[in-house]
């Protein structure tokens, strides 16, 4: 997150000696229009897909069955039931997700501020970069390629959170790495100092000095791969309804509730998908808000 | 901030979360639903994958079945016959929704057939025709009504040559009947499918001349363009005026396209459930014992038969799943061949299956152990 | 958040074990971050070994030539595909988008960083941000459901005046490729805004001022100081969002229309992509000799991402370097 430092300049006050002429006037007047402009062109997208969720899918978000049923035996043509399914099974996954990419991620970032030195931590820090350039269907394909093909599995939720954890780790790294790089090494020393082992340092001081920095890592990470479709598509058969048990049978998940309904004809269907739509952004935009005041508020008490 | 607060406040997330999955229900019975059929109900959970032309058929089955059984979970995930067919020999699903029966012939030395009997623990996989429904070929043309194709006409406007509404050839069978000049759209399925494999089975059954590729699951064709799933070329040709396409009689009427007429040689008919049941009536069974594969005659000139008829099979094992899940599998597919879910289907686009059909696949199932 | 307290943890903490334990502490705990620096690295090996490995035995069976065939015919008989259309589509719709999205991306930078009133800057520059917090299914949904008939009209304009340049030829297919252009270039613009206006805010104060002390307006301040300084970094920015939108899947899956039979260079007709080829067909995965083939696409989808960011970043530290 990088801290915005805002310019306070302003041009030089127009003494009535040296007024630009009225050439450049005109230019810098038009360079202002266009910057306007363009913010203007780079918002006019989200007002525009949020007015459209909000306005045609806002209505299912008010009706208590949709965050408590499923959507079991509920077809296209008739309205009702719920998201439930497809929610529990995005918490779930993302859920699974971090627990296992955040520590080898915390861990890479540690690795990369306090131990790497020399070619294997340059190393480590391109595959990173790698990492965070892949596509998502390639990082399903791969884990297609290793848990079905390889070793004969079931298209199973773990599947997917598996390829989901290729491409939290970068995320996390990243973040956690800026953090733990601002810490300052006075505090360090001073542990040492005392004979604390660094191990013990890193552990004690370096780490919780930065959580919430790392947080904000692993809640954008999560806000990343809860809207991801791609490895649910390879992976992840969906279901109507609830499964929770990540080992075994299909598992509905928000993006392939979407999918699975987005051509269909039937308005109570189309209405559905809307509304998962929104859920989704709802709960992807929470996470990233939270993410981003947590990262605010730490740089604030610094 | 201490980190054993951050952890005690993590974990407390993660409770909240997991005390979450305990308050969905995946009850969504209306309650009017009164238990029509015998009171043993079963539980557990099957899983299919395959065909996107029976899709909102087996929604509906399963749907009524759920009521029934409130503690048994079908899914059934509409990915296309091929991948069905895959995922079955795969052992990725319980069982197959296809388009086309297995193939006994080998294809670069695999016989479907034989590698889902593998699938299946050595036993024969057997084809159980369960929905049949009748393939429209839907347009977009406002303001103009009961349009009628032979399969000649039609083949040429899904191959490209007959570019324009207001062609002669269209005009020739179509006395009557203003037809503006707007440009043939053409939409096609980009995935590969049992309904593009049955539509061009007809039209070269049909119109051989006309129609030379071989029928297969991907789209020959080189004019148009491809949208995915049936619901895809609907929406498409809804979306464009002069567009055309074959899809399932359901998302034709479900996106208030035109149906037109088909006129095989005995006049034109219209696609009505009569028409197309009078077609599955005349249909042969192909397969030995139980396997109910069906062979229809794409080229009938019978009066008043919709000759354009699609039956979509559940390929099952006939035996080697494991106890829990066949009584499961027996009772769905004893609920899907019931007389009453058949005819429940014609409200969602399909023919029910005529009765000579019904008692065979019921004895089949009968069969299965 | 109180930072230096650490200290009192430890001393509450009974430290008698910390002198026996700490090398052993030590080894492990090192141990485990060096280990979890080597697993990232066998990670992306892994990824490249895994499709490669999988790959090739497709690779090896096509009839066809992989680089420069137009043909995408697999069964289960037999396998000829080539990539040239697909390589042309991926690569064409991500240009575009970047055509459109980087200038864009770059005044808005500018505006977050020069011009923005310095109160709203930081709430302003989160709305830009809360774009790449769409989903991208939803970036496809309303692509092809809302926008489309906005760009439509464009489309066609474009192609009444441009038509005889092969590349707009009269728009055939619903779903367009220059639709799924815009919608990835919507799709990339906060990446490649928030990365450039990272460096514009780095652009070192005494170079502004020296620009404003010679009477310069905002503007030739900008284009003297400014830009020059952060050229780089926006080039770079640039490539990292170029990688995001050849990968792109599922919104490109949703908005294109795949093509029949004949080719198409025009941006007004269908088209598939690496991803959405392989998002298209990911039933067909179940068949291992077709699986092969759809690796295989996957496989030059990694590698293009794979040359497109590794170039980003050696633009990046070539920068840091010199301006170090």
């Amino acid at each position: 997150m990088s801290a915005l430092t805002q310019d306070t300049l302003s041009p030089a006050p127009a003494s009535p000696i040296d007024k630009p002429s009225a050439g450049r006037a005109i230019k810098d007047k038009l360079a202002t229009v266009a910057v306007w402009t363009a913010f203007g062109i780079a918002i006019i997208p989200l007002v525009w897909i949020l007015y459209t969720v909000v306005d045609r899918g806002a209505n299912l978000l008010f009706d208590p069955h949709w965050w408590t049923n499923s959507q079991r035996g509920i077809v296209a043509r008739v309205a009702g039931g719920g998201a439930y399914h497809a929610i529990i099974g995005t918490l779930l996954q993302a859920a699974v997700t971090a627990i296992i990419a955040v520590p080898i991620a915390v861990f890479t970032a540690i690795y990369l501020v306090e131990y790497g030195r020399g070619k294997l931590a340059r190393t480590v820090s391109f595959m990173v970069d790698i990492l965070t350039g892949i596509p998502s269907i390639v990082a399903a394909l791969f884990i297609y390629a290793v848990w079905v093909t390889t070793f004969g599995l079931e298209r199973v939720g773990f599947a997917v959170c598996l390829a989901l954890v290729l491409l939290m780790i970068p995320v996390v790294v990243r973040s956690t790495e800026e953090m733990l790089k601002l810490v300052p090494n006075e505090l360090r020393e001073a542990s040492y100092a005392l004979g604390v082992p660094k191990w013990k340092t890193i552990f004690k001081i370096v780490l919780p000095t930065s959580f919430s920095g790392i947080v904000t890592g692993v809640l954008l990470g999560l806000a990343r791969i809860m809207g991801e479709t791609a490895p649910l598509l390879i992976l992840g058969p969906y279901s109507k309804s609830i499964n929770t048990d990540l080992f075994g049978g299909f598992m509905a998940a928000l993006p392939t509730m979407i999918n699975q309904d987005r051509v269909e004809s039937y308005d109570p269907a189309l209405n559905r998908v809307w509304a998962a739509a929104l859920t989704l952004i709802v709960l992807v935009m929470v996470l990233n808000i939270a993410g981003r005041v947590i990262a605010r508020r730490s740089k604030v008490s610094r | 901030m201490k980190l054993s607060k951050h952890v005690a406040l993590t974990s407390v997330a993660l409770a909240g979360a997991l005390a979450l999955t305990a308050c969905g229900s995946d009850d969504n019975s209306t309650g009017s639903s009164g238990s029509d059929e015998t009171g043993t109900s079963v539980s557990g959970t099957l899983n299919g994958e395959g065909s996107s032309a029976q899709k909102n058929a087996i929604e509906e089955v399963i749907s009524t079945f759920g009521d029934n059984n409130p503690d048994a979970t079908v899914n059934y995930n509409p990915t296309g016959s091929g991948d069905g067919v895959k995922n079955f020999i795969a052992k990725q699903v319980d069982f197959a929704g296809s388009d086309s029966a297995l193939k006994t012939e080998a294809v670069d030395g695999v016989v479907e057939a034989d590698a889902a009997a593998e699938r299946c623990g050595g036993n024969p996989a057997w084809n159980l025709p369960l929905v049949a429904g009748p393939i429209a070929i839907a347009y977009n043309l406002p303001g103009v009504e009961g349009l009628t194709l032979t399969p000649e006409v039609a083949s040429e406007i899904f191959l490209g040559e007959i570019k324009t509404w207001n062609d002669p050839k269209i005009a020739a069978i179509n006395e009557g009947v203003t037809l503006p000049s707007t440009k043939i759209s053409v939409f096609f399925r980009s995935d590969e499918s049992g309904t593009t494999e049955n539509f061009q089975k007809y039209l070269s059954g049909s119109a051989p001349k006309a129609w030379t590729a071989e029928p297969s699951k991907v789209w020959p064709g080189k004019v148009g363009e491809g949208r995915a799933k049936s619901d895809g070329v609907a929406q498409g040709v809804k979306s464009v005026e002069g567009g055309i396409t074959y899809a399932e009689w359901s998302y034709a009427t479900s996106n208030d396209l035109g149906v037109a007429k088909i006129d095989n040689g005995a006049g034109a008919v219209e696609l009505t459930g009569e028409s197309a049941g009078a077609a599955l009536t005349a249909a042969e069974v192909a397969g030995e014992g139980n396997d109910l594969k069906l062979k229809l005659d794409y080229a009938t000139q019978t009066a008043g038969t919709y000759p354009i008829v699609l039956v979509t099979y559940e390929i099952v094992c006939s035996k080697g799943l494991d106890a829990d899940k066949t009584t499961l599998l027996k009772s769905f597919l004893k609920h899907f061949a019931s007389a009453d879910t058949q005819s429940g289907l014609q409200e969602a686009g399909y023919a029910p299956l005529p009765a000579e059909i019904q008692t065979k696949v019921n004895t089949a199932i009968d069969a299965i152990s | 958040m109180s930072t230096i307290t650490g200290h009192s943890e430890l001393d509450a903490e009974p430290s008698g074990d910390s002198a026996s334990t700490g090398r052993r502490g030590d080894r492990i705990f090192s141990g485990l971050a060096t280990g979890s620096g080597i697993f990232i690295i066998v990670l992306v090996v892994a990824v490249a070994v895994f499709l490669l490995s999988q790959a090739i035995p497709a690779l090896l069976d096509n009839k066809a030539n992989f680089l420069l065939d137009r043909v995408w015919e697999v069964n289960d008989s037999e396998l000829r595909f080539g990539i040239p259309d697909l390589l042309y589509v991926t690569v064409v719709s991500s240009l575009v988008a970047m055509i459109i999205a980087v200038p864009i991306a770059i005044l808005v930078a500018l505006f977050l960083t020069q011009y923005a009133p310095a109160r709203l800057a930081a709430p302003f520059g989160y709305l830009v941000d809360l774009l790449a917090a769409v989903p991208s299914i939803v970036y496809g949904l309303w692509g092809f459901f809302v926008f489309r008939e906005y760009v439509e009209p464009v489309q066609n304009w474009l192609a009444d005046y441009f038509g005889w340049t092969k590349l707009l030829e009269e728009p055939v297919s619903l779903g367009t490729v220059f639709l799924a252009s815009i919608v990835l270039a919507i799709m990339i613009l906060p990446i490649v805004t928030a990365i450039s206006r990272e460096v514009f805010a780095q652009t070192p104060s005494t170079h502004k001022e020296a620009a404003l002390a010679l009477g310069a307006t905002r503007w030739e301040m900008i284009r003297t100081a400014v830009i020059p300084f952060g050229t780089p970094g926006v080039i770079s920015a640039a490539m990292l969002g170029l990688g995001r939108a050849l990968g792109e899947t599922i919104a490109v899956t949703i908005i294109v229309s795949t093509n029949p039979g004949a080719f198409r260079f025009s941006l007004f007709s269908g088209g598939e992509t690496f991803a959405s080829k392989i998002a298209n067909n990911a039933g067909e995965l179940g068949s291992s000799t077709k699986a092969g083939a759809y690796i295989a696409a996957g496989l030059v989808l990694f590698i293009l991402t794979f040359l497109v960011n590794a170039a980003a970043r050696i633009i990046i530290e070539r920068r840091k370097a010199f301006s170090e």
